[in-house]
């Protein structure tokens, strides 16, 4: 038997979980809502974080838009996630929710955009 | 020009406080904001983890800030970018400034200040050393990194562990760099216990408590700082000083409210928070003058700051309809035992709605303590907490019913009470 105490993160209320671990069986206590039971199992056999970022962007008012995985994909993925984002130029304009890089780090997750972008008004019209 | 109601402020705060006005029947209303978009300090927040509690996902900051001003747009509330506010005077003149207009005023009937917050100044936190290129307070850095899109630093040291520093902390892991500690003077952190956990326990980054640089080394650049650990009273330990190389040093030290213009108003200013005193209805001690977010109190908690600034547009919608209800008295509310503060700061049961809100901050970490209310003598509220940190805003809800059965009450009391 093994016993782990992980913070939950799925929201900033922090519950502070037990997690025991016996043969096949994973018990959460300490959750205070289900994704706190969710996570509690999911941290202990496959833990998986949302990554945030930005991307260089080309002719928008600002310089880069931010990004995030659509959801959360394994941590040990995270470094060649960015590391692909890195490499990644968009044309503006880019909206929210714009599939910016598909299927990240083959993790079958898109990156897509969280903010708005405008084009720079063409001074030569 | 002449106005009903007039927001200072774009964020997150005065967007909800603008469309809680507009929901209670509010027209005339102009938003003010000094930057080039709506959406406050939220644009540069990329993070995800804002929204759980009002939109039930967890979004981005920009994603959050979006949202609103969706609905800002939906619902033709009026805004100005790239203008500032400068001054207010005690009739309600408001004088503004832009590029495009020059200068100008407008007269309102009722004001929202919502000015946020902004990073407590380097020049306060006393390092002694030079002063080389490569120091940056960790909002400005944030700025830098997220929506300029420049990379700062290679090899990072972070003092003082808000949640702006962790999140940084991550970040600048994730851009390349190496941060090598996080140092926090005092024994506990300042910041979220999930933002140490996804920030810095998953990226193997030290947080050391009851550290606190005392030397910054480098002539154009800065090239090492010396961190030592302190004692009770915070001063450095001899002998405990140890140097780390780095090219960048990030101050998270903390935020105050953004309120010069509060303060030319003569409004009445809470000590604790910076922010103004205001009662159940965020008014401030000038009538019809209301406050909410980060420019009240320092909040870490978009949503708290959403939910709150509704309140604050509701109130003034209240007041510019004249339906404020006037009687009954402001009941104090003392806090003490461990609750540094509270707000609102007066409550007047015959005006509170339905169910009223307290916020507040502890002192220090407080285990497995209660919250207690007392109406006078009588305690009606006795709440058990698992953990109490001043990293995290604490709230107890009072209902009118709970209070009615008192009268002629003196105070309201809030505080710790251990077992
Ligand atoms: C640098 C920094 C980084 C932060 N990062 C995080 C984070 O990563 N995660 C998190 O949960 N919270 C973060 N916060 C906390 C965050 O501020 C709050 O959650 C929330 O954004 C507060 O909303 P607000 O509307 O009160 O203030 P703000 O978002 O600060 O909005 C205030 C607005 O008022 C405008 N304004 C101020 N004065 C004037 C004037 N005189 N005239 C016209 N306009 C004016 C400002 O330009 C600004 O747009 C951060 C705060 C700061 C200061
Ligand atoms: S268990 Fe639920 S309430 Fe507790 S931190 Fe996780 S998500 Fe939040």
């Amino acid at each position: 038997m093994e016993e782990r105490k992980i913070t939950c993160i799925g929201c900033p209320i922090g519950c502070l979980l037990t997690v025991v671990i016996e043969k096949d069986e994973i018990t959460v206590t300490g959750h205070t809502c289900r994704i706190g039971k969710e996570y509690g199992v999911k941290e202990v056999t496959h833990p998986c974080r949302i990554v945030t970022s930005t991307v260089k962007v080309n002719q928008g008012v600002e310089h880069v838009v931010s990004v995030k995985t659509e959801s959360d994909i394994p941590k040990d993925k995270i470094f060649e996630c960015i590391q692909e984002l890195k490499d990644c130029v968009v044309e503006a304009p880019v909206s929210i929710n714009d599939i910016i890089l598909e299927n990240v780090a083959g993790t079958h997750v898109n990156v897509i955009a969280t903010k708005i972008i405008e084009r720079k008004e063409d001074p030569h019209g | 020009m002449v106005k009903e109601l007039v927001v200072i402020g774009g964020g997150p705060a005065g967007l909800a406080a603008a469309l809680s006005a507009r929901e209670n029947g509010i027209e005339d209303i102009l938003i003010i904001e000094r930057d080039v978009q709506l959406g406050g300090i939220l644009n540069q927040c990329i993070h995800n983890g804002f929204g759980l509690h009002t939109f039930k996902e967890e979004l981005t900051g920009p994603e959050y800030a979006q949202r609103y001003i969706d609905l800002i747009h939906e619902n033709n509330i009026d805004y100005v970018l790239n203008t500032i506010v400068t001054h207010i005077s005690e009739d309600k003149v408001i004088t503004l400034m832009s590029a495009k207009d020059g200068l100008y005023h407008i007269s309102a009937k009722s004001i929202i200040l919502a000015m946020g917050c902004r990073e407590r100044p380097r020049g306060a936190l006393n390092i002694p050393g030079k002063r080389p290129a490569g120091i940056y307070s960790a909002g400005t850095a944030q700025r830098l990194v997220n929506i300029e899109g420049r990379m700062i630093g290679k090899k990072v040291v972070i003092l003082g562990s808000g949640d702006i520093g962790l999140i940084m902390a991550r970040r600048m892991v994730l851009e390349g760099a190496d941060v090598q500690l996080v140092a926090e003077i005092m024994p506990f952190s300042g910041g979220l216990t999930r933002n140490i956990v996804q920030c810095l326990d998953d990226y193997g980054i030290p947080l050391k408590l009851s550290h606190t640089v005392v030397d910054i080394q480098g002539d154009k650049r800065v090239e090492s700082v010396t961190i030592a650990m302190v004692d009770k009273s915070l001063q450095p330990i001899p002998g405990t000083e140890k140097t780390y190389e780095c090219d960048t040093l990030l101050l998270s030290c903390g935020l105050i409210p953004e309120n010069e213009l509060s303060h030319q108003l003569g409004i009445s200013m809470n000590q604790v928070t910076t922010g103004a005193f205001v009662n159940e209805s965020l008014e401030t001690n000038v009538e019809g003058i209301f406050a909410c977010g980060n420019v009240l109190h320092v909040h870490d908690l978009v949503d708290y700051v959403s939910e709150e600034s509704k309140q604050a547009g509701q109130s003034a919608s209240l007041y510019l309809k004249g339906l404020q209800n006037k009687e009954g008295k402001d009941i104090r509310i003392v806090t003490t035992d461990g609750v540094r503060y509270s707000v609102p700061s007066t409550l007047n049961v015959s005006r509170m709605q339905e169910r009223q809100i307290i916020r507040f901050r502890v002192g220090r970490v407080y285990r497995d303590a209660y919250v207690s209310v007392y109406v006078d003598d009588t305690r009606i509220k006795h709440l058990r907490k698992r953990i109490l940190t001043p990293g995290e805003m604490e709230q107890v809800l009072l209902r009118s019913d709970e209070l009615h059965p008192f009268e002629n009450i003196d105070q309201i009391t809030i505080k710790i009470e251990e077992v």
